[in-house]
C-alpha cells in the first residue's frame, strides 16, 4: 500500500536532485559577496527549509492521530520527525562547514539562527528516548503525539523570533554586490528547494513501506506462531 | 557535454572549493548512510519472509494428526 508510486517517486527525486546540482555548478552565476562558498547555501537552506517543514508536518500529523486515534497517522508523525532529524544533522553539518569556511570558525554560539537550529533539533533529538521510555503501545503515540505538535508549534514562533532578532553576521538572503537576488540563482534555488522536498517525501514513503513491511511480516508470523528472532526496533510504530 | 564545461563558470576549487565540496560529500554521505541502513534492514526482512515461507510450507508438509476418540467406559 505505502509502496505504490515509490519508483517513479524515487526516479523523479535523482532527476530533481541531478537537475539541481547542475544548475549549482554550471547555471547560477558566482556571488559578489561570498563568491564559490555561496554554493553551499543552495545545499544548506533548502535542507533547513524541508527539515523545518517536516518538522511541522509530524506535529500536524499527530493531531490527525489525537483527533482520530488511527495509529496510521502516528507512524506518518514518526517518520516525518525520523526524517527531518536526519535532514537536521545535514543542516548543522553543512552549516558549520560554511562558517568554517566564511567566518573561520566552526561554530558561532552569539548568533540567533544558529543557535535555535540547535535549540529545535536537540528538542527534537529527545523524541526518541521518549518514545522509547514508554513500553504502553497505545500511551506511547499518544504522549509522542503531544511532544510533535507541542514542539512542532515551537518551531515556526522560533523561526519568527529569530527573524525579529536583528543579526549583522549571518545572511538572510542570497546577495550579490547590487544586493537582492538574481533571477537565475532564485531559481536554481527553487530547483534546490523543489528537488531537497522531493526527496524528503520520497524518504518517507520508502521508510513508512519499510515499516509497512515490516508490520505484515510480524502479522504473518504471528499467524503462523512462529517463534519471532526478537531483532525488531521497539522504538519504531508498527505500520500494518 | 564539452559545450555545456565550456560554458560554465570556471569552478574555483582552491580554498573555498574544499569546503563546497566537502558540505555536498558529507550530504551524499548521509543519503549513502541512510541507503545501506534501508539495504540492511530489507535483507532482514527477506531473510525473515523466506524463514516464515519455510515455516508455511513445513506446516503443509506435516501428515494431519488424527485426533482420539475418547472411550466412554
Amino acid at each position: 500500500m505505502y509502496g505504490k508510486g515509490l519508483r517513479p517517486l524515487s526516479i523523479a527525486s535523482v532527476v530533481a536532485i541531478a537537475t539541481a546540482l547542475s544548475l549549482v555548478f554550471f547555471y547560477a552565476p558566482l556571488d559578489g559577496d561570498q563568491g564559490f562558498i555561496q554554493k553551499i547555501f543552495y545545499l544548506h537552506v533548502p535542507l533547513a527549509i524541508t527539515a523545518l517543514v517536516g518538522f511541522v508536518i509530524g506535529g500536524v500529523f499527530a493531531v490527525l492521530h489525537l483527533r482520530s486515534g488511527d495509529r496510521r497517522w502516528d507512524a506518518y508523525s514518526y517518520v516525518s520527525i525520523h526524517m527531518s532529524v536526519i535532514f537536521g544533522v545535514a543542516v548543522l553539518v553543512t552549516g558549520s562547514i560554511w562558517a568554517k569556511a566564511s567566518w573561520g570558525h566552526w561554530w558561532v554560539w552569539d548568533e540567533p539562527t544558529l543557535v535555535s537550529f540547535l535549540i529545535v533539533f536537540l528538542m527534537y533529538a529527545t523524541y526518541y528516548p521518549f518514545r522509547y521510555a514508554i513500553e504502553d503501545p497505545e500511551r506511547q503515540a499518544r504522549y509522542a503525539s503531544v511532544f510533535a505538535i507541542t514542539a512542532g508549534a515551537f518551531v515556526p514562533l522560533n523561526f519568527m523570533a529569530v527573524r525579529m532578532a536583528q543579526s549583522l553576521v549571518h545572511p538572510r538572503v542570497f546577495a550579490t554586490t547590487n544586493g537582492g537576488l538574481p533571477g537565475s540563482m532564485m531559481f536554481t534555488f527553487l530547483v534546490c528547494l523543489a528537488a531537497v522536498a522531493l526527496l524528503w517525501v520520497t524518504l518517507v514513503k520508502f521508510e513508512l513501506t519499510a515499516k509497512s513491511t515490516s508490520g505484515q511480516i510480524k502479522r504473518l508470523r504471528r499467524a503462523l506462531d512462529a517463534p519471532a528472532p526478537g531483532s525488531s526496533s521497539r522504538i519504531a510504530p508498527e505500520v500494518s | 557535454m564539452n559545450a555545456l564545461l565550456a560554458s560554465a563558470p570556471a569552478l574555483p576549487l582552491d580554498e573555498a572549493g574544499k569546503y563546497v565540496a566537502g558540505a555536498y560529500i558529507v550530504f551524499v554521505l548521509l543519503l549513502v548512510i541512510y541507503v545501506a541502513i534501508m539495504a540492511a534492514k530489507l535483507q532482514r526482512m527477506e531473510r525473515e519472509l523466506r524463514e516464515l515461507a519455510g515455516f508455511a510450507e513445513q506446516r503443509k508438509a506435516e501428515p494431519a494428526v488424527p485426533e482420539r476418540e475418547e472411550v466412554s467406559a
